[in-house]
Formats: C-alpha cells, structure tokens, sequence
C-alpha cells in the first residue's frame, strides 16, 4: 500500500470522520492519509521499533504491540474502522485475528496477496513457487506464512459469519472489479459482523 | 548532545500549610528544585521531571567542583537530547519527605522542636503532585507542556493528568505501573521490616540517639536492587564468579561476586540515605491506585485525563513493572479516546532500563518531544 492511489482507493472505503484501528500500521502512511484526507483519528498498531519510531515522528498515535497476542486492549466495537492492510499474510492465527478486526471495529477492511492471481498459477504449474511484486520472496525465507486466495477469503469469511460488503482486486494501482481472484495480486474485502 | 553544564539547586517555601490525602497538613516546608533551559515569554514550555525512589531534583547537569555529579537523567535531559533544554524549561523537583533537601524526617518538627523522624506525615504520590503544583505557581507556570517521569515518577506523572489535568498538555509515564501488585508491596515490606527492626531504628526517632540504622538500610536495598535488575543482566554481569579462586567453605564471608556488588549497593545507600524516607517512599509507592476511587476501573479514573496526550513506554524484561502494567494504563487511555503511544522496548536490563542511553527508547521519547508545541 505505498502509492498515492492505493492509499485513495482503500481510504474511499473508510467513512469520513471514522475512528480508526490500523492493524500492522508500518510507518503510519495510511493513517496519516486518512487524518489529512478524511478527518479520522485513532491508533496504529505496530510491532516494530523502526516503525514506532516513525509513526511517532509523523504525528501518528502508536502502540506497540504483537498481534499474535491478540487484540484484549481494545473493547468490542470500539473503533468504526479496523484496518489490516498486507498484515493478515505474516500472522499464525489468521482466523483469530479476523474474528479480533469483527470483534472491536464496525467495519473491517482487509488486503493480502492473492496466490490464485494467474501469474503465480503459471508458475505453480512450471513445479516452482511464484515470486513476483506481490509475493517477492521465495518459498524459503518469506515472511508471508499464510498464503491464501481471493476466493479463499471468501470462504474463511461466510465461515466466521462475516458479510463482505465489498471487495476487489488491486493490480498494478488498478481496481480490478473482474475475476479478481485470476486478474489481481492483491485482495481487498470490507467486512462487517452478521 | 551537550550537558546543561554547572547547574545550582533552588530554594522554594511555602508558608501556606499542604493539606495531605491522609488528613494531615504538613505545616510549612521547603522543596528544593533546579530548572535547566530558558521559560519562554509566553510561559508554555515548562516540562516537569518527576523523580523515583531514590532520586531527586537534581536531573540534569553537575554540581562544580564535584566529580560524577552528573544528575541522574543527564543522558535524556539537556541540549540536543531526547528531552530539549534548548526547546523546553525543565524543572526537576525534590519531594517533601525525601531526604535532598526538601521538607522531610530529617528537619524539625515545628512542634516538638526535635526531628520530625517517624512522626513526619505520610505523604502520598498525589500529595507530591500538590506540592509541585505549588511549585509551579510560584513560578507562575500555568501549564505544563509536559510533565514525565519513570516508575514512581512516572506515578507522579500520571497523577498530574488526573488531579491538574487543565494544567498539563502532555505526559510520559516511563516503566510504571497504575499501582503495586502484592509482589510489589511484598519486597517493599521485607524493606521496610529490615529498616524497622533494625535496633538502631528507635522507633524511627534515630537522630535523637545519634545513630541510623544502616544495617536495615543495606538490607532494604539490597532487596530493592534485586528486583532493579533483569534475571538476565544479573547473570550476565555476575553470573556465579567467585571473589576468590576457590570456594572458602565460609556461610558468613562474600563468596560471590552478585554478594560483594549487593553488599557494596548497600553500603553506599545507607550511608546517604534515610530510613524514615525510604519507609515513606515506600508507603506512596504501595498506596498508588488511581483506579481505587472509581470502583476499580482505571478506565473511570483516567476520563478526567481527556484531552491530554501520553507516551508510554515499557521494557520487556523489567519484572517489577512489566509491560502487562503499562499495558493496562494503555487501555484506560484507549478506552477514554485519549492520543497516547506505546512502546514496548527490548532492552536487557530490565527496570533500570529507564535510567540507560538505549537508542531504540531514547529515539522514541526524542521523536515525541519533538512533536510537542511550545
């Protein structure tokens, strides 16, 4: 999520004026966007101290914390938004974690690399994994411990009784609203509870 | 990154006696303090340093003509570092019942015209947060931009957001805590038993018998710098080195190298410090609990802190504070909407990682302060 239109396209998502929770914050770019752009305030959520570093020397409320641990400092609905951008990927308990984002924020919005974009399928057919933009490491020292696909998510999601109010590709920069699940290296779902 | 240099410490009394949470007034006392840096014209860059257990006003800075005075925040406090004295006034305050110079058990009981000793009231943390709100105004400071302090001054602290919070725009509570545990309490009352059985102790009213009981004071302290430092940092700075080359089958005589650095601690305390202060010091420290007023929840208590922005921060191998404690101020913050940050930082040594140059703590508390307008 580092060019200026990801930033806007995951932003016009948010509601304006929104209490926001961004799950693996990094530097704290997408809250900044959101405080300029939309009027939201809220917490980053970060467990790297370069990043901390960072979000704190921009401005951008904090809290150092790993999410494998689970989200106990935050009450039930209570932020609009619960962001968890490119996070979902790095964490053991993935499903945990998506039922945490329904638990504390109205609205959860969520992107992760999308395995079943056709590039990696490609390259899953040659016999060998697939390392590209999306998915820049190999099989060996990636950080990406969870792999999973567009339609994948789906699933996972009517599993823990979450309704998908919106989701598309990302490709690119571009919004890929067609065969997301072979046309795009990114997904994104907004989700809400019931 | 500079020193402030050559600082002297003030004199400040009050004849307006200090209505204490017990009940008691302390009738009139002094506090002594030093400030470092320039108060601006508009008066809005006054930063409070809010002291531990064992230290005291002297922040930043040393005294001229005397070797190692070096305040005891002086790698965090001073020009082009973490703490600014080139953008910020900082005020380091000695608190009444310590024994640096401001009002404590060592000075004379108005009444009796003996040392107050054991009689001196017991003082609570939001008491020393009244007497440098005093402290203030008689500096004509309306408004902090920030107060900090860590382990009990980080109490004192957060105690300024919750009694003064229309004077303080910002506060950072460093390896603290928003009360003891029954851990807590349990080594702070072997303390303060040592102290008080101490046969030189004499009810507290030593002075009289021209004695202090230092034997109780090593042995407070030595428990209290056990639980100052990691298990890790202990077993790397002294693991089980022997003094001699060989066991000398003696129950009595230094063995180990931990014993001869405890033993030496000790020493060294007892020979400035006060017993009577350190009893109290300790009561404040086991009385703190915000929460207590409003049923418990922390969360109630910090809703008069709205408005106020914090930092906190932790260090994960400090037991005596741990990171769970700050986590809990954390959420009370989160729970009122209040701005705040955390960092949760992974240095070895454990408590006493809050009085150390850590690179990854200081960046953080230097990129916060930078933040904060004056």
């Amino acid at each position: 999520m580092t060019t200026p239109h990801q930033l806007d396209v995951i932003a016009a998502l948010v509601p304006q004026g929104a209490r926001v929770l961004d799950l693996g914050c990094g530097t704290g770019q997408m809250l900044a966007h959101l405080q300029r752009t939309r009027g939201c305030s809220g917490y980053g959520v970060e467990i790297d101290d370069a990043n901390v570093h960072a979000c704190v020397r921009r401005g951008i409320e904090v809290i150092q914390l790993n999410l494998e641990e689970g989200l106990a400092l935050f009450e039930d609905q209570s932020f609009d938004v619960v962001l968890q951008l490119e996070t979902l990927q790095h964490l053991r308990n993935t499903e945990r974690m998506l039922q945490e984002t329904a638990r504390v924020g109205r609205i959860g919005i969520v992107s992760f690399p999308n395995f079943a974009h056709w590039p990696n399928r490609l390259r899953v057919v040659t016999g060998r994994m697939p390392v590209t933009k999306a998915l820049p490491y190999e099989w060996y020292d990636t950080p990406n411990i969870r792999v999973g696909t567009f339609a994948d998510f789906e699933v996972l999601a009517r599993k823990n009784g979450l309704r998908v109010t919106d989701s598309f590709g990302l490709h690119d920069g571009r919004v890929v609203r067609r065969w997301p699940n072979l046309r795009a290296s990114v997904a994104v779902f907004r989700i809400e509870r019931g | 990154m500079g020193s402030v240099g050559e600082v002297t410490p003030q004199q400040m009394h009050f004849s307006e006696p200090l209505p204490l949470k017990s009940g008691a007034v302390l009738p009139a006392y002094r506090l002594v303090y030093e400030t470092y840096g320039t108060l601006n014209a508009q008066r809005s860059n006054a930063v409070l340093v809010c002291h531990a257990l064992n230290a005291s006003h002297h922040v930043a800075g040393t005294y001229a003509g005397q070797e190692r005075s070096e305040g005891w925040w002086d790698n965090l406090v001073g020009p082009g570092k973490p703490l600014d004295t080139e953008r910020f006034f900082v005020i380091g305050v000695n608190n009444p019942g310590s024994c640096f110079g401001s009002t404590g058990p060592t000075d004379t009981h108005p009444d009796t015209g003996r040392a107050w000793g054991a009689d001196f009231p017991v003082v609570t943390v939001e008491d020393w947060v009244d007497a440098q709100a005093r402290l203030l105004d008689a500096l004509g400071i309306e408004r902090l931009a920030a107060v900090i302090g860590g382990s009990l001054g980080g109490m004192q602290a957060l105690s300024w957001t919750l009694r003064h919070p229309r004077r303080v725009r910002h506060c950072a509570a460093i390896a603290t805590a928003p009360s003891l545990s029954a851990q807590n309490i349990a080594f702070n009352e072997v303390a303060r038993r040592a102290i008080v059985t101490d046969p030189d102790f004499h009810g507290g009213h030593f002075y009289a018998h021209g004695v202090l009981p230092r034997r109780g004071l090593r042995v407070a302290r030595m428990i209290g710098h056990i639980t100052y430092l990691s298990d890790d940092a202990m077993e790397q700075k002294f693991g089980r080195e022997l003094r001699a080359a060989e066991f000398g089958y003696s129950t009595q005589d230094i063995e180990f190298q931990i014993e001869s650095y405890l033993r030496y601690q000790g020493d060294k305390f007892s020979e400035y410090f006060d017993a009577n202060t350190y009893l109290l010091i300790t009561r404040a420290l086991d009385y703190f609990e915000p929460a207590r007023e409003h049923g418990g929840d922390l969360a109630r208590a910090f809703e008069a802190a709205r408005g106020c922005g914090f930092l906190v921060v932790s260090f994960t191998t400090d037991w005596r504070f741990p990171p769970a404690r700050s986590r809990e101020i954390v959420k009370a913050l989160v729970d009122n909407r209040i701005a705040v940050s955390y960092a949760e930082v992974a240095a070895p040594h454990g408590h006493d990682a809050f009085l150390l140059d850590d690179e990854r703590y200081h960046r953080v508390v230097r990129a916060w302060f930078d933040r904060i307008e004056t």
